[in-house]
């Protein structure tokens, strides 16, 4: 571990000039304590957001929700109006870690949450994650944690987090204050980046920049969603696979609108816009969506270690679609 | 007064550490104590080229960077006899001695300085230049050897058996084959290990998390060649062990070391990653059984291999042979253990070393066969029922298995089992049930205790032992407030430090069985002490009178003839003008092993619940019922048994070193990545301990508990895994990829 300076900071433009000067921000502090105490990062000053606020769900005027970076996992997911308006979301939140961890973990951290791969988190091994140039050693290593989609012959490390899954599923965007104090909306679909050539790169985040807020648009707050999550354990475990569904069904009870996203399969998550086509418009009956649900793993680059997250994928996205459907 | 012994008396020591009073080896606040960091190799074989430590030594707070360019040359003298807890043969870690890297992990350098955060970041800016050699990282099961003779003496057999297992495999009319997997496991005890040295002069204090002070002290002193009065150790409290605290491992050493060149006591504690390396774990192993069975499902012929792991400076093996030597009658039986050596630190004893892993191989084989025979699993168990341990041709000293089986299946509900696989659903779910027996061999050991007799009614009760989480404190604390006929709160256990007398090591079940009748042993002896004083006296009660015509009895002495009253002990004490009376006792061993065999039994029932489409198994719950002779807390006696289908429910479904062969490195070195089971996979649990009382192995009764409760598990598991699914998955865990695959 590094050593570092602590400094609190009480409002969003002091914290952007600090990280602009080599901060790094804490929050929850759930992943940040074990990178610096693996020496995955070295900060020269930790800059503590907990006293800008920004916690708490608030319904906006056109109904969309507005979630502060700084709420607590916990909080979110036994908010009555995220559990109401948006399942997904709320089911998320609960299959995230555990109670202790998610008293502690923001939903601003939580997007930021970064990989679990055993070889970015071991700082005696390449990984070109943390050391640009050094080489993927998960390709031909450990690798049944790591992804199936979306991966480069540079990276194949997944994003962890449960609840961008969920926000994906509900086309949320997420606020982000820029260094210069202009803010912007980025669509948490595209706020993560494709490893590439660049996996040292994993969001659009600039320096400086800070997470206010995640909305969830009010168009989405009346679909129903439901998410399910595939793990080694039944609490406290990453995700094998996760499938987030939102929909909305029109008055024939065929899909209208439909969203599905999954997790824990790729180095982002991942929307899945063949599962979608091939249901929308359609009335969900349970040979439809497992055939549907087969294009889920389109695309995959299996490796002998994660061979099985290819129909572990298809399984969970159609169980996910059934048991939405009440067809389960 | 009512027995003590058999009742369910909460922890003694709970409060404290549940309140923070109980001081774990990493708390000992000294003055001036420094910090100590270990830089650990990164590659699996080769030699150290070069070490630059000027960044480090520059840091701020550094007091000293050791490596094996300047630390002392240590004499490591053998230990004439090893204890049983050590490798058998070769040579233990001899740390920062020379510039050899023998795994991936080994400590090459540490860093002391003024803050644990100022020795870590200093060890991190040691840079440290390999040369790698060809190193062995594949575990490949034709590379298996016998073990060494030092393992052979020590029990570690390379074969045992009887008959003609050839011949009776070839007439048998049901065969079954088959080859199961068991990966590398680590103990991840809540506590890290930690050591604290303190030299006085030349004396040397050493507070230490171990399961046995007296032979920390004892490998210690061979280490650096002093002797062993010279030394103390404290280990009061220790937050979990299952056996990786029973040797002493090389950081211990590097804490002394640390502690003499910088001159002040100095705390070396492990991280969570460096548990993975700088202790041992449970060996990667490969069997391989062959069963035979008349049409009646009696055996004929049964045939089991071996294969684990071993580190290559040393040699640690296991008694894997043993349950499949007596656990079932068969007249011919071949069985052989193998090591393969790879370069890896050295595994060590894990609950139920080599047992839980030749149970696993049996019981899941047995399932096999029972499906081959179209017999139900438990019939078949009952069929083979060894009435005598056939390998050592003595009797058991007790045996109660038969009724583990009818009480555990009656309480599980056994009967109601379709005995065809995937016969039984709720939805889309599957369930299973499985079963298998439980084994462990009980041992004794020797060992003292004292007891002092206090003027304010206390009994003060003392033995080097340790309490890993078991409950020594208590069931100690019950047995000397029966023996000597005090209530439990008048009764004080202290144990975990050198000065005490001298405890066997506290694992392989065996503390109950041997210390417990030393404390036994010593309240007799305070008794009888106390009575001779107040025999010899001018006045009081007993004045004169012989010596037999003085008792014990109810907190007290009185007279054997049961005429005038009880005088309590302390009053007898404040009539002689005595502030206390002390006495001590030790028991050992006696003839009872050339008369008996004697083992732990269970019988292990569970269902599961398969979720096909995502390879979820998860368990609603488990019954098992013991014979593990006298129990003397069932409430302390119960949590081990818990725990043990707990760990056993993490073996089945959830634990495994992953394992990079180019590193030579266990790659899911912490606790999120390396799973064991968290509240919620764990449902209803039911521990029933069947009536046993085995005076013919001690006079106690007990058989000693912790490691039977481990056995027996993930097999179960298994085999309703089979009975979910019709899948027979040979290999753990049992995850999605294995169900998916």
């Amino acid at each position: 571990m590094h050593p570092f300076t602590y400094a609190p900071v009480a409002d969003a433009a002091g914290a952007a000039a600090r990280a602009l000067a080599g901060a790094q921000f804490i929050a929850g502090g759930t992943d940040m304590l074990q990178l610096l105490q693996e020496n995955l990062v070295q900060p020269q000053e930790l800059a503590d957001l907990n006293g800008l606020g920004l916690a708490g769900i608030t319904e906006e005027q056109d109904g969309a929700l507005r979630l502060g970076a700084l709420t607590r996992l916990q909080k979110a997911a036994d908010d009555p109006l995220l559990r109401e308006r948006c399942a997904v979301a709320a089911e998320a939140l609960a299959a995230s870690a555990s109670p202790m961890v998610r008293h502690m973990a923001t939903l601003g951290g939580n997007l930021l949450q970064r990989t679990r791969c055993l070889y970015f988190r071991d700082v005696s091994t390449p990984c070109n994650k943390r050391q640009p140039g050094s080489g993927c050693s998960a390709l031909e290593g450990e690798n049944r944690h790591n992804a199936i989609l979306g991966g480069s012959e540079h990276c194949i490390a997944v994003q962890p987090s449960d609840l961008p899954v969920a926000l994906v599923a509900l086309d949320a965007e997420v606020l982000i204050q820029g260094a210069g104090g202009a803010e912007r909306w980025v669509p948490v679909e595209g706020f993560h980046r494709l490893p590439g050539d660049t996996p040292e790169i994993e969001t659009v985040m600039q320096p400086g920049d800070i997470i206010l807020a995640i909305r969830i648009p009010a168009h989405a707050t009346r679909w129903r969603s439901h998410y399910v999550k595939a793990r080694d354990r039944a609490s406290f475990a990453w995700a094998l696979c996760s499938a987030a569904v939102a929909l909305r069904l029109d008055e024939e009870g065929r899909v209208a609108e439909l969203r599905v996203a999954a997790g824990g399969v790729a180095t982002k998550p991942w929307r899945l816009m063949r599962v979608e086509q091939e249901l929308l418009g359609h009335r969900l009956d349970r040979d439809r969506v497992r055939l549907a649900a087969v294009w889920a793993s389109e695309g995959a680059v299996t490796r002998p270690g994660n061979a099985y997250k290819a129909p572990l994928l298809q399984h969970t996205v159609e169980r996910a679609i059934l048991e939405l459907g009440g067809l389960a | 007064m009512n027995a003590i012994i058999g009742q369910p008396v909460s922890r003694v020591d709970g409060p404290a550490k549940v309140t923070g009073h109980a001081t774990y080896a990493a708390e000992f606040s000294l003055p001036d104590l420094a910090y100590a960091a270990m830089v650990l190799a990164t590659i699996p074989r080769g030699h150290v080229r070069s070490i630059d430590r000027a960044a480090a030594e520059a840091a701020p707070g550094v007091l000293a960077v050791m490596t094996h360019e300047d630390a002392p040359r240590l004499p490591y003298k053998q230990i004439a006899q090893r204890p049983q807890v050590d490798a058998q043969s070769g040579e233990q870690l001899h740390v920062l001695q020379d510039d050899q890297v023998r795994f991936n992990g080994e400590p090459v350098a540490v860093v002391v300085a003024e803050t644990l955060e100022q020795a870590v970041h200093a060890a991190e800016l040691v840079r440290v230049e390999y040369a790698r050699s060809p190193a062995v990282t594949i575990f490949d099961a034709k590379q298996g050897r016998p073990p060494g003779e030092g393992n052979a003496k020590a029990g570690r057999v390379p074969e045992l058996g009887r008959g003609d297992v050839e011949g009776a495999m070839a007439e048998a009319p049901v065969r079954v084959e088959a080859r199961y997997v068991h990966p590398r496991e680590h103990h991840n005890a809540i506590e890290p290990h930690v050591t604290i040295a303190h030299w006085e002069g030349e004396s040397l204090t050493l507070y230490d998390k171990t399961q046995w002070v007296d032979n920390d002290r004892k490998e210690i002193a061979h280490v650096f060649g002093m002797e062993e009065e010279r030394i103390r150790v404290v280990s009061p409290f220790v937050g979990g062990a299952f056996g990786s605290a029973l040797r002493t491992w090389p950081h211990v050493t590097l804490a002394v070391m640390a502690a003499k060149r910088v001159g002040r006591p100095v705390r070396l504690e492990l991280t969570r990653r460096q548990l993975y390396m700088a202790v041992g774990f449970r060996p990667h192993s490969e069997q391989h059984l062959r069963l035979g069975a008349d049409k009646d499902g009696r055996l004929v012929a049964l045939e089991h291999d071996v294969v684990q792991q071993v580190g290559r400076y040393e040699e640690y093996a296991e008694t894997a042979l043993s349950p499949t030597s007596h656990l079932y009658q068969c007249d011919n039986l071949r069985a052989r253990y193998r090591l393969v050596e790879m370069d890896t630190n050295s595994p060590c004893p894990m609950r139920a070393p080599g047992v839980v892993t030749g149970v696993l191989g049996l019981e899941m084989a047995m399932d096999e066969l029972a499906v081959d025979l179209g017999m139900d699993p438990l019939e078949l168990r009952l069929r083979n029922y060894a009435e005598q341990d056939q390998q050592k041709g003595l009797p058991w000293s007790s045996k109660e298995l038969r009724a583990c089986y009818e009480t555990a299946a009656e309480r599980f509900g056994w009967a109601r089992r379709k005995p065809e696989p995937r016969s039984m659903r709720e939805g889309g779910t599957l369930i299973g049930y499985g079963m298998a027996t439980a084994i462990y061999h009980s041992d004794r050991s020797g060992g003292s205790a004292s007891v002092a007799l206090t003027g304010n009614g206390m009994a003060v009760v003392r033995s080097a032992s340790s309490d890993m989480g078991p409950g020594t404190y208590t069931s100690m604390t019950q047995v000397a407030a029966e023996t000597l006929g005090l209530p439990v709160d008048h009764v004080r256990f202290e144990l975990g430090d050198t000065n005490l007398p001298y405890a066997p090591v506290h694992g392989g079940s065996i503390t109950m069985a041997s210390l417990g009748n030393a404390v036994v042993a010593a309240c007799q002896a305070v008794q009888t002490k106390l009575a001779g004083l107040a025999q010899a006296a001018q006045q009081g009660p007993f004045a004169g009178l012989a010596e037999n015509a003085v008792v014990a009895r109810d907190g007290g002495l009185g007279r054997a003839d049961g005429s005038g009253p009880v005088v309590p002990y302390a009053e007898l004490l404040r009539q002689h003008n005595l502030g206390w009376v002390e006495a001590e006792g030790s028991a050992q061993p006696g003839e009872e092993t050339k008369k008996y065999s004697s083992a732990a039994f269970g019988a292990i029932f569970v269902e599961v619940r398969v979720d096909e489409a995502l390879g979820t198994v998860r368990v609603p719950r488990m019954v098992g019922a013991y014979d593990v002779g006298r129990v003397i807390n069932p409430k302390t006696a119960r949590s081990q048994c818990i725990g043990g289908m707990v760990g056993g429910l993490g073996m089945a479904l959830e634990e495994r070193a992953e394992w990079d062969a180019r590193f030579g490195k266990v790659m899911n070195a912490n606790l999120a990545e390396y799973l064991v089971p968290v509240n919620a996979d764990v449902a209803e649990l039911e521990a029933i301990f069947v009536p046993n009382d085995d005076r013919n192995f001690n006079p106690l009764g007990v058989k000693g508990l912790a490691e039977v409760a481990i056995c027996g598990v993930a097999p179960a598991i298994a085999n309703a895994v089979w009975h979910a699914t019709g899948r027979r998955i040979r290999e753990l865990p049992i995850t999605p990829e294995r169900l998916l695959g």
